[in-house]
């Protein structure tokens, strides 16, 4: 498991009761494509803001790491994170966000066309977009199949 | 690491009958674009040379690069020039490779004494390794004992995992990094920032009390790696990036200059350069940035940054190409033409200031196998996936081929010229 050590604990808000349960004991951080009753588990290792929002097809959590960095996971009604995506000064931690397709990014990023500011890779399964410089990252990824009906990429932010 | 070239000269074979010429330009001044016109300084004191061509890993395209000279601090013998420095006004701060490296040069310590190292992030990876003290020379500009990065120093201690897990992919090598090193010339003072003072887990900076367990940490302002342009004794307020203009099939190795100093010598002035204010560091999004309209968007974070390989920004007009080699570029069936308002950064959202540029959006892989032998070009553009929390902002980035054929002015926050307090870009 990934970790941020020197993370601070920070004070945990729900804005939403939806999953205050879950979640109301630790921050959580579910990696893309798992289902988010596992995310309690890696509660300790990020010590995160999170707020909840519900929309009309997911739910959007938003963690504020202790770099200031913003991570939004998208959770499908059955409970999988089927988007992540992320903005701020510094890079989240990529390994847990994006787990296991963590492995499909280090590949892109190897044969990546884009330079040091952009990468972009569309699998079968799964699109990563990563852009930006020091102190302000931008980035997405989601999984094809898991996007909810009606559901277009370009609200993912 | 880009792989571009390799791809495009294995595309050369099947290529018959494209034009391959390896044409250079020098820049001669006229042409151009953009109300400050577009002349190329000629040798001073303030004017580095900077080529675009396809770097030492002999892969890059649109990537400028230049010549710094680095000795121990105090020495006037122990130093080496190194060439195939990449520009960049993107980032502060000047990294270089530790396996260019020939002096010796002291690292950096903490109250504590533990060694500052530092994580420098970027998409494709990270660069890892210790700060140290050099004194810089650019041209005839000079900053005497300044932090600087040194990546990949096998002697320092490893990788923490914090850094490693914002991507698996290591730079530590010139061929990974694509240059001998990186020279960041952006509107800010050091890399970081007063976030870095303060925070522990800023996910930069850490303090290794011994050859390994680097732990995060916070670190003063004045150990940051610096931008070096603040600290020369005069021509610190800025700097201008001046390239000649390109055709539309490109060019090979393309010659400019960057000038140190804004309205502070004759060579530097203002002129009729329309002056836009971009945002300053304590900005919602952070430094650089300002709002650009196109096709009915506004891209509020909006940045000019001669790191970036090609325009970046999002349009669903625009098709991505299919090519897994030109994976994140666009592929249009014919070029297109597009017009961007720039305005100037406002707190408050209400820019007074607009200027409207006209950018050309080609094919990137027709472009790049039909142009193999060069490495600049004017109408690389690609999708920039670009969000905040608010959901309201998104980027685009007027990466190198903006600059071919204007000489674009990047003033320094906390600085001003003639033309106004930094920061702020103009051409």
């Amino acid at each position: 498991m990934p970790l941020l050590r020197a993370c601070r604990p920070a004070a945990v808000s729900i804005a939403s009761a939806t999953l205050a349960g879950l979640l109301a004991s630790s921050a959580a951080h579910a990696a893309l494509g798992a289902p988010y009753q596992s995310i309690a588990a890696d509660g300790a290792q990020l010590h995160a803001a999170i707020k909840v929002e519900a929309r009309a097809a997911y739910e959007v959590h938003e963690l504020t790491l202790a770099s200031g960095t913003r991570v939004r996971e998208y959770a499908t009604p059955a409970g999988l994170v089927f988007a992540v995506t992320w903005n701020g000064p510094a890079l989240p931690d990529l390994q847990q966000t994006l787990g296991t397709h963590f492995a499909d990014y280090t590949m892109a990023a190897q044969t990546n066309p884009n330079g040091h500011r952009h990468l972009h890779y569309a699998g079968s399964d799964v699109v990563i977009e990563s852009g930006g410089r020091m102190r302000a990252f931008f980035g997405r990824a989601y999984l094809k199949a898991l996007l909810p009906a009606g559901v277009s990429a370009t609200e993912l932010r | 690491m880009n792989l571009i070239r390799t791809i495009a000269i294995a595309a050369l074979v099947f290529a018959l009958g494209s034009c391959g010429g390896k044409d250079t330009l020098t820049g001669s001044g006229g042409g151009g674009g953009g109300g400050g016109g577009n002349t190329i300084a000629g040798p001073a004191a303030n004017v580095a040379t900077i080529v675009a061509n396809a770097g030492p890993s002999n892969s890059d395209v649109d990537t400028i690069f230049t010549s710094v000279t680095i000795c121990a601090p105090g020495s006037t013998t122990n130093c080496q020039t190194i060439d195939n420095i990449e520009v960049d006004t993107g980032s502060s701060g000047l990294r270089i490779l530790a396996s260019v490296l020939t002096v010796v040069l002291p690292v950096t310590h903490d109250v504590n004494n533990n060694s500052y190292g530092e994580c420098a992030q970027f998409v494709d990876g990270y660069s890892w390794g210790p700060l140290a003290l050099a004194d810089v020379t650019i041209s005839g500009e000079s900053a005497a004992s300044l932090p600087i990065q040194v990546i990949g120093d096998t002697n320092f201690a490893g990788v923490p995992a914090p850094c490693a897990a914002t991507s698996a992919n290591s730079e530590d090598t010139v061929a990974t990094f694509g240059a001998n090193g990186i020279l960041g010339v952006a509107t800010t003072a050091t890399d970081c920032g007063t976030d870095c003072e303060s925070n522990i887990a800023n996910g930069f900076y850490y303090a290794c009390p011994a050859a390994a367990n680097c732990g995060q940490s916070s670190i003063p302002l004045a150990n940051q790696v610096q931008n070096p342009v603040f600290l020369f004794a005069t021509d610190n307020n800025g700097v201008i990036v001046e390239l000649p203009a390109v055709a539309a099939a490109g060019a090979g190795t393309v010659t400019g200059a960057l000038v140190f100093g804004i309205d502070t010598q004759t060579n530097n002035a203002s002129g009729s350069a329309t002056v836009l204010a971009i945002s300053p560091s304590t900005g919602p999004d952070g430094p650089g940035f300002l709002p650009i309209t196109a096709n009915g968007t506004t891209y509020t974070d909006g940045f000019l940054d001669t790191g970036s390989n090609g325009y970046y920004f999002d349009d669903s007009a625009l098709p991505d190409c299919t090519n897994s080699s030109y994976s994140g570029f666009y592929c249009p069936s014919s070029t297109q033409s597009l017009t961007a308002a720039l305005a100037a950064y406002s707190a408050t959202g209400s820019s007074s200031t607009t200027t409207n540029v006209t950018i050309s959006i080609a094919n990137a892989e027709t472009l790049l196998a039909n142009y193999p032998a060069e490495t600049a070009f004017n109408n690389l553009a690609g999708s920039f996936a670009s969000s905040t929390a608010s959901n309201a902002s998104v980027s685009f980035d007027m990466g190198l081929p903006f600059f071919f054929g204007r000489n674009v002015y990047e003033a320094f926050e906390g600085k001003s010229s003639s033309a106004g307090a930094g920061p702020y870009v103009a051409f």
